[in-house]
């Protein structure tokens, strides 16, 4: 009993802790304004956002899809569709009123943007981490995400690096719905799908928690505060290639060869801050609010690390690569083509969606396969 | 080991990874863009996933 009293008198006590974290929060919003401008510092803040209602509110992409292919249960589906949906509303007329401040996730759909999503779609349920996850996961200790992560960022620069490549396979034209006619288009197929889930359901679980309807309202005024502040919508996977972009040519490698990082607004992008890079100061703040959460909760960090075999790991290592190569492929992952394409009229975000989804399915076949898992 | 290990480790790559471009690539924030986008009559300049460098 003695050991736990002194224990008890060591642990930093939960309010003093607590209110380190959100010093800490507050001052690395600060410094980067102080350092870079406002508009960053205020991105980041909005990342930090993102990380705090993903971790703390349950909110995910991979999970919820698992848990409709396997158990039949809508609910994490359907927050994902309101979200969506509400950011429709905002986002499709801002962007027909201010055109050229606010841009789309306007992409084209093609082969390889169909192969890349059903790819996506296999490594996400292997690692069970999305490209939003995957940063989330990572920040709150998941061991299989952090070392997915820095694979997925490598593949995200390869990825880029040949992307001029794939889209010479074949890609149609970009399409897009517009202004108030693409609002209630794309609110009308989000209706469609929500009822799909519905029929699909197990009866008992066709529900919405509370906790799910705030997430998805929190998240989608964080995405509308992303197009707003930025003039782009939301997005994860640039900015980790962009990483590795920076770190290959610190290391002295050519990237002229790429038809991609050799563009001047690429290459100019590579040799300035990652500070005034939109994606990468979102995704920093993910890692960073996810593990505030993780450290904010009672216990959030005290889980023991799991044991896993070698093939885990190795599937681990080629499923994050394989997540960063095939998004760039698919012109984004869960968040800049399912969630932004969809929510700003791109028709690639509902193709892209539709091809993951199948993805999925065999993703949660191969992760018990690989030992990520128990078999059933 | 748990998870606070491996957590401290992502927000220590974090940390490493501003710390480093810092020097290698410092920002200037005098240079910095208006704190919107909308209303600032600037076009979109940023590096997305969804889009082709022109």
């Amino acid at each position: 009993m003695s050991e736990h009293v002194i224990a008890g008198a060591l642990a930093p006590r939960p309010i003093l802790k607590r209110g380190g974290l959100i010093v800490a929060a507050v001052f690395v919003v600060l410094a980067v304004a102080a350092l870079a401008g406002a508009r960053y510092g205020l991105l980041l803040a909005v990342g930090l956002g993102f990380g705090l209602a993903l971790e703390g509110l349950r909110f995910g992409f991979a999970g919820p899809w698992r848990a409709m292919i396997l158990r039949r249960e809508p609910s994490g589906l359907w927050a994902q569709l309101l979200a969506i949906g509400i950011v429709t509303v905002f986002a499709l007329p801002l962007i027909a009123n201010h055109g050229g401040e606010l841009n789309g996730a306007q992409a084209p759909i093609g082969f390889a943007m169909i192969a890349g999503a059903f790819v996506f779609g296999v490594a996400m349920q292997v690692v069970l981490g999305c490209g939003s996850g995957t940063l989330v996961n990572a920040g709150s200790g998941n061991p299989v995400s952090l070392v997915a992560l820095p694979f997925f960022a490598i593949g995200s620069f390869a990825g880029a690096y040949h992307l001029f490549w794939w889209t010479g396979l074949g890609a149609l034209p970009i399409m897009n719905f517009e202004g108030w006619s693409g609002v209630l288009i794309t609110l009308g197929l989000l209706f469609s799908v929500a009822m799909v889930a519905w029929k699909f359901a197990t009866p008992q679980k066709r529900v919405l928690p509370r906790r799910l309807v705030i997430a998805a309202v929190v998240i989608a005024a964080l995405a509308l505060a992303n197009l707003l502040i930025s003039g782009q919508p939301w997005g994860v996977v640039y900015g980790l290639g962009l990483w590795v972009a920076k770190g290959a040519v610190a290391a002295g490698v050519d990237l002229s060869g790429s038809a991609f990082w050799a563009a001047p607004a690429t290459a100019e992008r590579v040799t300035s801050s990652v500070l005034t890079d939109y994606t990468s100061l979102t995704d920093i703040g993910i890692i960073l609010g996810a593990f505030f959460v993780a450290s904010w909760r009672v216990g959030g960090l005290s889980a023991k690390l799991p044991s896993l075999p070698a093939r885990a790991w190795v599937g681990t290592i080629v499923a994050g690569f394989l997540l960063g190569y095939s998004s760039r492929l698919a012109f984004g992952c869960n968040v800049g083509a399912f969630f932004s394409g969809i929510s700003t009229g791109s028709l690639h975000g509902w193709v892209w969606f539709g091809a993951a989804f199948v993805g999925s399915i065999y993703g949660i076949k191969l992760r018990p396969i690989l030992g990520l898992e128990a078999r059933s | 080991m748990t998870r606070r290990f491996t957590a401290g480790i992502a927000v220590l790559a974090v940390a490493g990874l501003i710390g480093w471009d810092l020097k290698a690539s410092p920002p200037n924030p005098y240079a910095a863009p208006p704190i919107l986008a909308i209303g600032s009559g600037l076009s979109t300049a940023g590096g997305f996933c969804g889009a082709l460098p022109n």
